[in-house]
């Protein structure tokens, strides 16, 4: 793994307009994971009675973040595209807190990435969600396996 | 003789589900953000999320970003599931739709787990979908949920989701 993979992935996910939009911003990156993370903004609200954030932009932060640990992945060697992506809701993000996902590609072959990821807020032992996810493995230029 | 009572005027049905629906789409800012919107036919819901550039996750092909689509599909689940579950009581005046309006709404369900299967790239332009109760039981609910854009019969992605129902206590 190179620092400047890591760099280019990093790169990419920043310039994405709909992470953009959504505040996020990447923490880490490199060897197959990947941390972001989502200001609180009103904005994003689901529910105005309590100021949860709506599933939505949690679904967002988990998509984006997996996509990036799949593209710093040393053995993948271009783009990715989300194939399936399953999350679980353990409880709501607690209002004014930042939201931090991160994002594990676990085991990748020539064609399919496997992703697993984690939503916290300020309260880091009891997750908000969690989430697993197939991504694509676009075929670059980049030699297998440098 | 048996007499039927008069039907509503059509403007009063007309005004009262559109103030309900109103109510579950509008008072989640995170709706508006997004741009979705839902278009009503009786009972029937297709939700509209009209193409702007906020919405790219990739700038090179260009195509909509993935969790716009997941997000989509969840809200599109979600608020076809409260309507479903709602209906009743809106048209029999149980829930008055004008205090809803006012943001005085009954507690909704809960997502427990979201499901999003990508079946093809989103294209810049506008997407569709519609979302289908399959079971609405005392505690959990399961949904399932479809897009597509310029062919309904090319989805672009498919979904499906639980729900915790409110306890009714």
């Amino acid at each position: 793994m190179t620092a400047d993979k890591a760099e280019i992935a990093r790169q990419f996910i920043e310039t994405i307009p709909h992470s953009q939009a959504l505040g996020m911003r990447i923490t880490e990156i490199g060897d197959g994971t990947a941390q972001i993370e989502m200001p609180y903004d009103p904005r994003f609200i689901g529910d105005p009675e309590t100021g949860v954030i709506h599933g939505g932009a949690v679904s967002a932060l988990m998509d984006t973040c997996g996509g990036a640990a799949v593209m710093s992945h040393p053995r993948a060697p271009a783009g990715t595209a989300t194939i399936n992506l399953r999350i679980d809701y353990m409880r709501p993000a607690t209002p004014g807190q930042t939201i931090v996902a991160r994002a594990e590609c676990y085991h990748i072959t020539r064609s399919v990435a496997f992703v697993r990821a984690t939503a916290l807020d300020d309260d880091t032992d009891r997750p908000v969600a969690t989430a697993t996810g197939a991504f694509t493995v676009e075929q670059g230029t980049v030699e297998e396996g440098k | 003789m048996m007499t039927r009572p008069a039907p509503e005027p059509v403007q009063v049905v007309k005004q009262r589900r559109d103030a309900a629906l109103s109510a579950l789409v509008n008072g989640m800012p995170y709706v508006s953000w997004l741009g979705v919107q839902f278009d009503r036919r009786g009972d029937e819901l297709t939700a509209v999320l009209p193409f702007h550039e906020a919405l790219i996750g990739n700038p090179n092909l260009p195509a909509i970003h993935g969790g716009v689509t997941a997000a989509f599909l969840e809200i599109t689940a979600m608020v076809t599931l409260n309507w479903t579950w709602l209906w009743g009581d809106v048209e029999s005046g149980v829930l008055d739709a004008e205090e809803m309006a006012q943001g005085k709404l009954p507690r909704l369900p809960k997502t427990i787990d979201f499901t999003v299967d990508y079946l093809r790239s989103g294209l810049p332009r506008d997407a569709y979908a519609r979302a289908f109760v399959t079971r609405s039981g005392r505690r959990y609910a399961s949904v399932r949920a479809e897009a597509w854009q310029d062919n309904r019969d090319r989805p672009l992605a498919q979904a499906t989701a639980h729900f915790l129902m409110p306890r009714k206590d």
